[in-house]
């Protein structure tokens, strides 16, 4: 089988898409791409519509090459990537909905995230339909003696977001779950279209409060890449000072949660203190807790100065002092460990093929992670470690992100010790005409990717936001096969899938 | 396990200070908040989450009001699994289409008398979401409102003092 690259040789390379090429392909080019997909030669890293196009981002991990192939459908219907390799299936879903263009193959003829609500049938196409669908959702279908079912949602018993679990259960072994997601899908896609970088970015900061930092330097990549900027060495290093506080603070709260629904309180409460004192040095050093809307096209709009920094020095302190107690405790309970190890796991071949991103795919052998393999300012500079464990249960998944605090303890340090001067931010050129751009980096979940298309007076024409729950949510009904319903809540924290990213 | 938990007896709490009257805000509001709920509703009163389409920004803060800085409980406020056994429906985000019916359906679920507090920017208005075709607007637009805390997210000492603001209202109004 060709590589990617030269798939990409075969098509029509797009003027103006940066920083990785995008190749407009035929419907033959296409089934080839689809081919190397369902072969596990590559790997799908995202699926998005327009409303006569279809695009979808693969991975080459031969060489690390990564592509965005186009395949215009003016009739709406294109070949089913989903039909072949199931992690697609969902985003086909999605994009079906919200443009209309229809996977032709694809198995699932259901809506994903339309319910039937919106008073309007493919609100981004470009004639929109003004039928809805139908409200009826039909669940996969069960057969068997002894097997009933359990209906989860959309509202949940605990503080967390809403959406529905379908259980299938024989007596307390769960034999199937299904999820049914799309309960928070607010549009962002359709408000981005026409938005001012300003607006678009603040929609793009708040597709995931968790990753707020990520998808702002997310965004902020991307409309760089399109314009072809670069932004000042302080900015670069500032940002990814915030998206390892973000790391550690999401890290922290999963780390004790885990242990809490474990019925574990004590790491828990720990937890929570070590991320509160988090989010305060994050108030002191860039005006916000959670430092929303810190990151901007061409740079921040915060400055630590000389009293963040030090808050900064002062918590990676606290942590070091009390984290290794929690961490040995952790290691050394029974009770605890009887609950997490051989629980909710996720199979190697699994991971391989769905790619996910971020605990999920490390913690089932996928050494993968953008800030490594596709590295960008500053991490190209930084040194770390990527951990990977192989056991793909809710223990190994706590051990990756307890490797990846300490991991992130140590690039802050190296952060502060060599943070250059200089501007904060530059004012960014104005696109004379449509231009591209794509970013990956590396969330607290995984690997977030944007794309989008900016018009001359960089007005945002069109923005795809692709969230990692995209493909561990389906991973998460693999692994709960078999275990528990009561295991659920664990399992299912194990993996802290978002949302909100993924509803949009 | 032990050595921790002997940490813990003999260290300093880590919750906020009690009150001195001039300043310490947030034990000063806690203690404020816990006389106006003892006097409407006895000695607690039980709030019931629900995110109606929020980013999750909003829960992430709602979370932090347990952690041993704000430590919620110690005022008699608890959050609970059901909205049958809540007095209080804490309600987050632009509220979508998708999650209108089960708003409603949690609301109607919500035994007399119940107040509606709606937290963030979006839970207002819509905030940046409004005008799509996927939102209904802000929590308001499908049920009453007594209450809006401004903010993006707002933070657990503003969450807090907006919890009191609604109640020396439904103290005078209701009580």
């Amino acid at each position: 089988m060709a590589g990617l690259n030269e798939l990409l040789r075969k098509g029509d390379i797009a003027a103006n898409h940066r920083p990785w090429p995008r190749a407009r392909v035929t419907a033959e080019i296409w089934q080839e791409a689809i081919a190397a997909l369902a072969g596990g030669q590559w790997q799908l890293l995202g699926l998005w519509g327009e409303p006569d196009r279809v695009h979808m981002a693969l991975r080459d991990e031969s060489d690390e090459t990564i592509a965005v192939v186009s395949l215009d459908c003016p009739a709406r219907r294109y070949p089913s990537v989903g039909l072949h390799h199931p992690p697609a299936l969902r985003l086909e879903r999605a994009a079906r909905d919200l443009f209309g263009i229809e996977p032709v193959g694809l198995p699932d003829p259901r809506g994903w995230l339309d319910h039937g609500n919106w008073d309007v049938r493919h609100p981004l196409a470009t004639a929109p339909d003004p039928a809805p669908i139908d409200k009826a959702y039909t669940f996969l279908p069960i057969e068997g003696d002894g097997l009933h079912q359990i209906p989860v949602g959309p509202v949940h018993a605990g503080i967390i977001e809403p959406g529905h679990f379908r259980f299938t259960a024989n007596g307390e072994t769960v034999v199937r779950l299904e999820q049914r997601l799309g309960y928070v899908h607010k549009g962002i896609e359709g408000l981005m279209a026409g938005a001012t970088l300003e607006a678009a970015g603040k929609l793009a900061a708040r597709t995931s409060g968790d990753s707020t930092v990520a998808y702002g330097l997310g965004f902020a990549r991307a409309v760089e890449a399109a314009l072809g900027a670069d932004v000042p060495p302080r900015a670069a290093s500032l940002r990814a000072l915030m998206a390892e506080l973000e790391r550690i603070a999401n890290h922290l709260g999963d780390f004790g949660a885990i242990c809490n629904d474990a019925s574990f309180a004590l790491i828990h409460a720990h937890c929570a203190v070590l991320r509160e004192k988090v989010l305060r040095a994050a108030q002191t050093a860039f005006g916000h807790r959670l430092m929303r809307d810190c990151i901007v096209p061409g740079g921040v709009t915060a400055d630590p100065g000389s009293e963040g920094v030090a808050a900064i020095r002062t918590l990676l302190a606290d942590i070091k002092a009390l984290f290794p107690a929690l961490v040995e405790l952790y290691d050394n309970t029974a009770s605890l460990q009887d609950r997490t190890v051989t629980t909710g796991t996720v199979k190697p071949h699994l991971a391989r093929q769905y790619a996910p991103g971020g605990y999920i795919g490390r913690a089932s052998g996928r050494a993968f992670d953008v800030r490594r393999n596709l590295a960008y300012a500053p991490y190209d500079k930084l040194g770390f470690e990527v951990p990977v464990l192989d056991a793909g249960d809710v223990n190994a998944r706590v051990w990756i992100r307890i490797r990846e605090i300490e991991q992130s303890l140590a690039l802050i340090a190296q952060l502060l010790d060599g943070l250059p001067q200089g501007p904060l931010r530059i004012d960014l050129p104005q696109a004379s005409g449509p231009c591209e751009g794509m970013s990956l980096v590396e969330g607290f979940r995984g690997d977030i990717l944007i794309w989008l298309r900016l018009d001359a007076g960089n007005r945002v024409a069109r923005c795809h936001l692709r969230d990692p729950s995209w493909f561990q949510w389906p991973l998460l009904e693999a692994a709960i096969e078999d275990n528990i319903v009561a295991d659920f809540p664990l399992c299912n924290k194990s993996f802290n899938c978002s949302y909100s990213g993924h509803d949009l | 396990m032990r050595k921790l938990l002997f940490q813990s007896l003999v260290q300093m709490s880590l919750t906020e200070p009690a009150p001195a009257a001039d300043d310490a805000a947030l034990a000063e509001l806690g203690a404020a908040l816990a006389n106006v709920a003892r006097r409407s509703l006895g000695r607690s009163l039980s709030i019931r989450e629900v995110d109606a389409g929020s980013c999750n920004g909003c829960e992430l803060e709602i979370h932090a009001l347990a952690n041993a800085y704000y430590d919620l409980e110690r005022f008699g406020l608890r959050f609970v699994a059901s909205p049958r056994h809540a007095d209080v429906l804490l309600v987050t985000g632009p509220v979508t289409k998708n999650m209108r019916m089960a708003l409603e359906r949690t609301y109607n679920a919500t035994p007399n008398p119940k107040w509606v507090v709606a937290v963030g920017d979006c839970a207002r208005d819509g905030g940046c979401f409004a005008g799509s075709y996927a939102v209904a607007g802000g929590v308001s637009a499908v049920v009453p409102v007594d209450l809006h805390i401004p903010g993006c997210p707002p933070p657990p000492l503003q969450i807090l003092r907006g919890l009191l603001a609604l109640l020396q209202t439904a103290a005078t109004a209701k009580g």
